[in-house]
């Protein structure tokens, strides 16, 4: 009855791989996705593999050389797009990083990102042209980011003082926040009726409030000047989350709560504070992408101004390993993945649901190649042990 | 042997996933785009950013209008336009625009009302490249030489379709069709469903009613809007409310063909009801209850805004043709029109093209019992409240007159919105 059955495949836990090793495997995997996207591709549309994988690069950074982009440093429109899409994707994930990293599941960035809007929203609307406009960039950015931070407060302080469960906390408050801003649209639509915002213009005409606008020369509108603002601003949160999370006492303290509570809880921690503290923190990133959004990108507000992303940084923040610099290595291939999908979809002329399917795979096998990052796989049965 | 089962599992799982995606019937014409050489005269190149694509009437009317225009203008399709589907109204319409112009077009046409601020913005920041609005109204007001809106007279072809309506109407009251529930006080009861509570919809119902009115006096409309310019469902909704309000025609004025469906559902059953659709013709959707459709011809306004870029000719801030440049048409009739509709038909368009009938002539209607004896059309100072250029004078409100879009904002007497 006890015949040992040796298995087919065994798993076991790596006790470490190096990083070489780490990065290995991942390349394997972003390589293997091509081939039987390839596959794919050739089966279902009898299309050149090739010829879509040019398309999907042409959809990121458009037909010139993006060597001769960066090298002379004049982007085309297009890369442009591509780099301020980054940009916000990656700063909605590290914004996610302090909460995830002491296992504070914040599924709430879609509505801190959406209150954040609607600070920057209210200002523009209400005080473009009565106040001065260095003084209107300095409240719209200071509320967004107050915004943002009791939005996260609140869900942290739930949890700090019963102990509410985060996740559902933070879920619900997106649909609050989503609501909201519906709200705010009905009351703001422009022209009436339309359930829409439209450009935020003072008295219909001038652009206030309008970042990408501050810095203009006498030059016709210089395009890149818009989003580069957006650039520098969210290298400097990166910058700064990255040493907060691994220089500072704050960050320790996050690392400890993130391994074990009640170790954190026998050093002397005070763990409730801290839960409201980095909430705090990460609700305020959340809404200063919001301004970002509102004043550099769309110029608008509505439900779909954070469009899914702040559920998008969930999967960025995690792919990274809570490490701002690997999110915007992340965000460049999750962009790069939903760009390259519509401009086939255009190109080729097929649902982009079809060109989606790429993006899928090349997904699907890079979350896989993380099991064999973390997972030893032997095949056969070669050694016999007792 | 568990971890190999579930292994397994997933292997099959994503097998199935590829074969349920490879049965997916690629296009059959996605690959084959014409291959005939350009025409050597030109190398313009033209940006068309549409809403939506081929399968949505109003954007498929669009299209067809480009391909017009192409052909009239001696283009070559592959050449000489530069495709943009489904572009949602949002700054992805702008990045749309700018990669058109990236790409060398110096036109670029949008379709949506909704892309119309963010066709604004880029026609500030690229004052060399001609852009257009379709449907838009804030051209004139932006001040910029390069931005332009245009819209077809479309108030002219729902006021005969208007004609249709009422024809049938007199028909069905000749032969006593008409039961206690059709009728408030003496009134025939109409419903329309519109999208929006905007201008373009006013104006679009009012002509209709003023189009039955001149057949047939003793009617009332009301008007169930949907908050949506695509809503199947809920046009469908609408027209079934308003239909057990007692109302014989339903117009309407979104995209879908929701509205046509259900009447032809509820005509299947017995009742008395007949549509009048928009777009496109809704005899597919409703063989025996659609009466006639209103249409866009928008080859017309594609061709002269070609044109213009081609030729350097004059292209006005703000352009509104109607059927006297053949901007605005109706589909072929349904076969339960009554007897003599066409020649009706044929009779308004002449009046409308020789200028005997105007279509909102002052003597026709009522705003709160009172004649309309004053009207302004446009907005000047963005807050969407008409104050600047009296519209009436000569007897009749000058609809698409000082700007393209429609401007007839107006409730009249007998007209009735229900939400």
């Amino acid at each position: 009855m006890h015949e040992h059955h040796e298995p087919l495949i065994r798993i076991s836990k790596r006790d470490g791989i190096s990083k070489p090793r780490a990065w290995g495997i991942r390349l394997i995997a972003v390589v293997l996705s091509l081939i039987v996207s390839a596959i794919i591709i050739y089966s279902l549309v009898k299309m050149n593999p090739l010829e879509v994988y040019a398309s999907m690069w042409k959809g990121a950074f458009d037909e010139k050389s993006l060597f001769t982009q960066i090298f002379t440093f004049s982007f085309t429109p297009k890369t442009w797009y591509f780099i301020r899409d980054v940009m916000i994707l990656a700063c909605i994930s590290i914004g996610l990083a302090p909460a995830f990293k002491m296992k504070f599941w914040n599924i709430g960035a879609e509505g801190q990102v959406l209150v954040g809007c609607i600070a920057s929203a209210f200002f523009m609307i209400n005080f473009a042209g009565k106040m001065a406009t260095p003084l209107l960039f300095v409240c719209m950015i200071g509320t967004s980011i107050l915004a943002g931070a009791i939005w996260g407060i609140i869900p942290g302080f739930f949890k700090a003082r019963w102990n509410a469960n985060e996740t559902l906390f933070t879920l619900m408050m997106n649909y609050i926040a989503i609501r909201l801003t519906a709200f705010c649209v009905s009351k703001w639509e422009n022209p009436p009726g339309s359930n829409s915002v439209g450009s935020i213009r003072y008295q219909g005409k001038e652009r206030i409030g309008w970042i990408g606008d501050m810095f203009k020369n006498d030059n016709p509108v210089k395009f890149g000047n818009d989003y580069m603002w957006l650039v520098l601003i969210v290298l400097a949160v990166a910058v700064f989350m990255y040493i907060y999370l691994r220089k500072t006492k704050h960050g320790y303290e996050i690392a400890v709560v993130g391994d074990s509570e009640n170790t954190a809880r026998y050093s002397g921690i005070r763990v409730p504070n801290l839960y409201v503290r980095t909430m705090a923190l990460s609700g305020a990133v959340c809404g200063l992408t919001g301004f970002m959004i509102v004043s550099a990108v769309d110029h608008t507000i509505s439900t779909s101004s954070a469009d899914g992303r702040g559920f998008t940084a969930i999967i960025v923040a995690w792919l990274a390993k809570m490490n701002p610099f690997v999110m915007f290595l992340i965000s460049v291939l999750l962009v790069f993945l939903d760009k390259g999908a519509s401009q086939i979809a255009t190109d080729f002329q097929i649902s982009e649901y079809a060109s989606e399917i790429i993006s899928g795979v090349v997904l699907f096998f890079i979350l896989g190649s993380e099991f064999f990052i973390n997972y030893k796989v032997k095949l056969g049965r070669n050694k016999k042990e007792g | 042997m568990k971890k190999l089962l579930a292994l397994l599992l997933c292997v099959a799982m994503i097998a199935a996933l590829f074969v349920g995606c490879a049965s997916e019937p690629a296009d059959p014409d996605a690959t084959d785009a014409p291959e005939t050489a350009a025409p050597a005269d030109s190398d313009i190149k033209i940006g068309v950013v549409l809403v939506g694509d081929e399968n949505e009437g109003y954007t498929y009317a669009h299209i067809m209008g480009v391909r017009a225009a192409v052909a009239n203008c001696g283009l070559d399709e592959a050449t000489n336009i530069v495709w943009k589907y489904n572009v949602k109204e949002s700054s992805e319409c702008k990045d749309a625009i700018v990669d058109c112009i990236n790409q060398g077009c110096t036109l670029v046409l949008t379709n949506s009302y909704g892309h119309q601020s963010y066709a604004q913005e880029a026609a500030e920041e690229y004052p060399d490249i001609q852009i257009v609005a379709c449907t838009g109204d804030t051209a004139k007001a932006s001040g910029l030489a390069n931005f332009h809106n245009a819209f077809t007279g479309i108030y002219q072809a729902r006021y005969v379709a208007g004609i249709v309506a009422g024809m049938k109407v007199n028909e069905l009251i000749a032969d006593g069709k008409l039961t206690d529930k059709n009728y408030d006080g003496e009134n025939v009861k109409i419903g329309y469903v519109g999208a929006f509570p905007y201008a373009e919809v006013i104006s679009g119902f009012t002509s209709f009613f003023l189009g039955i009115k001149s057949v047939c006096p003793n009617v009332v409309m009301d008007v169930q809007y949907t908050g949506s310019w695509f809503d199947q469902v809920g046009e469908k909704e609408a027209a079934v409310a308003l239909m057990d309000r007692g109302c014989c025609i339903i117009g309407q004025h979104a995209d879908s063909t929701g509205a046509p469906t259900a009447c032809e559902e509820a005509w299947a059953k017995g009742e008395v009801v007949y549509s009048v659709g928009y777009n496109v013709d809704m005899l597919a959707a409703a063989p025996n209850a659609a009466l006639v459709s209103p249409t866009n011809e928008w080859g017309a306004f594609y061709t002269y805004a070609f044109k213009a870029v081609l030729e350097g000719t004059e292209f006005a801030t703000n352009w509104c043709e109607g059927f006297e440049t053949d901007a605005v048409a109706l589909t072929p009739l349904g076969p339960n029109v009554a007897e003599g509709t066409q020649e009706a038909i044929d009779n308004a368009i002449a009046g409308i093209k020789s200028g005997e009938i105007h279509v909102f002539d002052i003597n026709n209607f009522t705003v709160g019992g009172a004649k309309m004896e004053s009207c302004f059309a446009t907005d000047t100072d963005g807050d969407w409240t008409p104050d600047a250029d009296e519209a009436v004078f000569d007897g009749y409100y000058h609809e698409s007159y000082f700007q393209s879009a429609p401007a007839f904002a107006t409730i009249i007497d007998g007209i009735t919105p229900l939400n």
